[in-house]
């Protein structure tokens, strides 16, 4: 599929088959348009213009107008989906009282608990053993917020290790947490032994104060900057990320974005996913301030970059030069097949946006899944995608969306989420503009090295 | 410029693969927990390359 799009007056054609991408000039441009209404031939009056015969050269040689692929189940998982990464909720409860929580307020609507090291054995060893011959495993500390269970934590981070050595199976952790609770000695221990820590902070102080509270409404900013830099102080090169979240209190959130980066250059923020009814919900009528912002935080990111002082974005990463395989851009997250959530209790669901919703509860760790018609619902969506992703350029991008979204906007895993797909659609332009820009920086410096 | 600039050829085709291999990150293992995006994902497949 082509798309055409404009950014800041450049226009650009994107194969998102083969991920080629080409900026035009305004000719080049209606001529582009014009073909993708014929069917992906050039017209016959275009072919006599220089510009017509460009595209069409383009077009024989497989950079533009590409042909569509189509998968199957089986393509897509050759041995059947096997369940091989894990949103571990180590403990229903929180110290913050963030009030768009898909969480609640910690309980994910029911019992405040801690989930016990037995518990989380079991559920290590169910991943182990649901995933088969898959040696890449992962292992997501979530909660509430898991370091309230730092000696269940560190437990089972041994119990990894153990499983490790014993299996052969390489057990990626990643820890999420607000960052208030950490220590140097926790810093320590989660430098050494994870991954990949994601850091959650929503920005500037007013903003970060007035959705993420202490309990009893106090202020938690001092605590979760003071946790970070502890964090980061040993962390070196270790991935990471600091990840806000915006409302409609902050549809200038590039200012966040900014006020993060002093802290780290890796950084993301996502859309608040609420009920229209909630005060902080994002609505139809934030749409266009939200698309003015990205495009305003991309020129931001760009001036830092040519200033040599680049951050990070997570959702602006592209990489057209790689990147995951088809078959990955049409699986998307794994929902369900690849991935799934525990509860402190042990039982199963398929993403942690869904637990504690009763009809997506797929089984327990204790007894293995006995729904499967929980899974087969996800797995089916991947051949059978919602209908919005036909006639998507970005789907390769996000591998369809995420369905939890979907269900919590619908009521439907096929449902439309058409306000999450269109800030998705621009940030993935916006990405591309950001490519173009970087590439076009990189030849002019080639180019002076040439020259001098 | 040119009527057309390349900025990037495709390379997104993976011929090269018959299947999933499933080895590698999910997604909202990463950084963003809410809402998906796969393409900045790196592959872990080493037979493909």
């Amino acid at each position: 599929m082509v798309h055409t799009f404009t950014v800041r007056g450049d226009h650009f054609a994107f194969d998102s088959v083969t991920g080629a991408l080409h900026q035009l000039d305004e000719a080049a441009l209606l001529v582009v348009e014009r073909t993708k209404q014929n069917d992906g031939k050039v017209t016959d009056e275009d072919l006599l213009t220089p510009v017509g015969a460009a595209v069409a050269s383009l077009i024989e040689e497989g950079e533009l107008f590409s042909a569509e692929r189509t998968f199957t189940t089986a393509e897509l998982y050759p041995d059947a989906p096997k369940i091989k990464a894990m949103c571990l909720n180590l403990c229903h409860d929180c110290n913050l009282r963030c009030t768009y929580c898909f969480a609640g307020t910690g309980d994910y609507g029911g019992a405040r608990g801690l989930m016990s090291v037995d518990v989380g054995k079991k559920a290590i060893d169910f991943l182990i053993e649901a995933s088969g011959k898959r040696r890449n495993l992962d292992i997501d500390f979530f909660g509430g917020e898991p370091l309230i269970n730092w000696e269940t934590v560190k437990t089972l981070v041994y119990y990894c290790k153990q499983r490790e050595a014993e299996t052969g199976k390489k057990l990626r952790l990643t820890l999420t947490t607000n960052a208030t609770l950490i220590d140097a000695d926790k810093a320590a221990f989660i430098n050494e032994h994870f991954v990949n820590v994601v850091l959650s902070i929503d920005g500037r102080q007013k903003i970060h104060d007035a959705v993420r509270p202490a309990v009893g409404g106090k202020s938690s900013y001092e605590k979760t900057v003071q946790g970070i830099r502890t964090l980061l102080d040993s962390r070196g090169d270790l991935a990471h990320h600091l990840r806000g979240t915006f409302t409609n209190l902050n549809l200038d959130f590039s200012e966040d974005i900014m006020h993060l980066a002093t802290l780290s250059p890796h950084v993301s923020i996502e859309p608040v996913v609420l009920p229209d009814e909630h005060p902080l919900a994002l609505q139809e009528t934030h749409v266009e301030r939200i698309l003015e912002e990205y495009e305003r935080l991309a020129v931001m990111l760009d001036e830092r970059e040519a200033a040599g002082e680049a951050v990070d974005f997570f959702h602006f990463r592209m990489d057209l030069d790689g990147g995951p395989c088809q078959y990955k851009r049409h699986k998307g997250c794994g929902v369900g097949t690849e991935y799934v959530a525990v509860t402190p209790d042990g039982d199963i669901y398929p993403c942690h946006q869904l637990v504690g919703e009763d009809v997506f509860r797929m089984g327990s760790v204790f007894s293995g899944i006995d729904k499967g018609e929980v899974k087969d619902q996800f797995s089916e969506l991947l051949t059978a995608p919602p209908d919005a992703c036909h006639t998507c350029f970005a789907r390769p991008i996000c591998g369809g969306g995420c369905a939890a979204n979907r269900w919590h906007r619908s009521g439907d895993v096929r449902g439309d989420d058409d306000l999450g797909c269109r800030l998705l659609r621009r940030r993935a332009e916006l990405s591309l503009w950001l490519l173009a820009r970087r590439i076009d920086r990189e030849t002019a410096a080639v180019l002076e090295t040439a020259t001098n | 410029m040119a009527f057309i600039k390349t900025i990037s050829k495709g390379k997104w085709r993976d011929g090269q693969l018959k299947a999933a291999c499933g080895e590698c990150q999910t997604s909202c293992q990463s950084a963003c927990k809410t809402s998906c995006t796969v393409a900045n994902q790196p592959c872990e497949n080493t037979e493909a390359r």
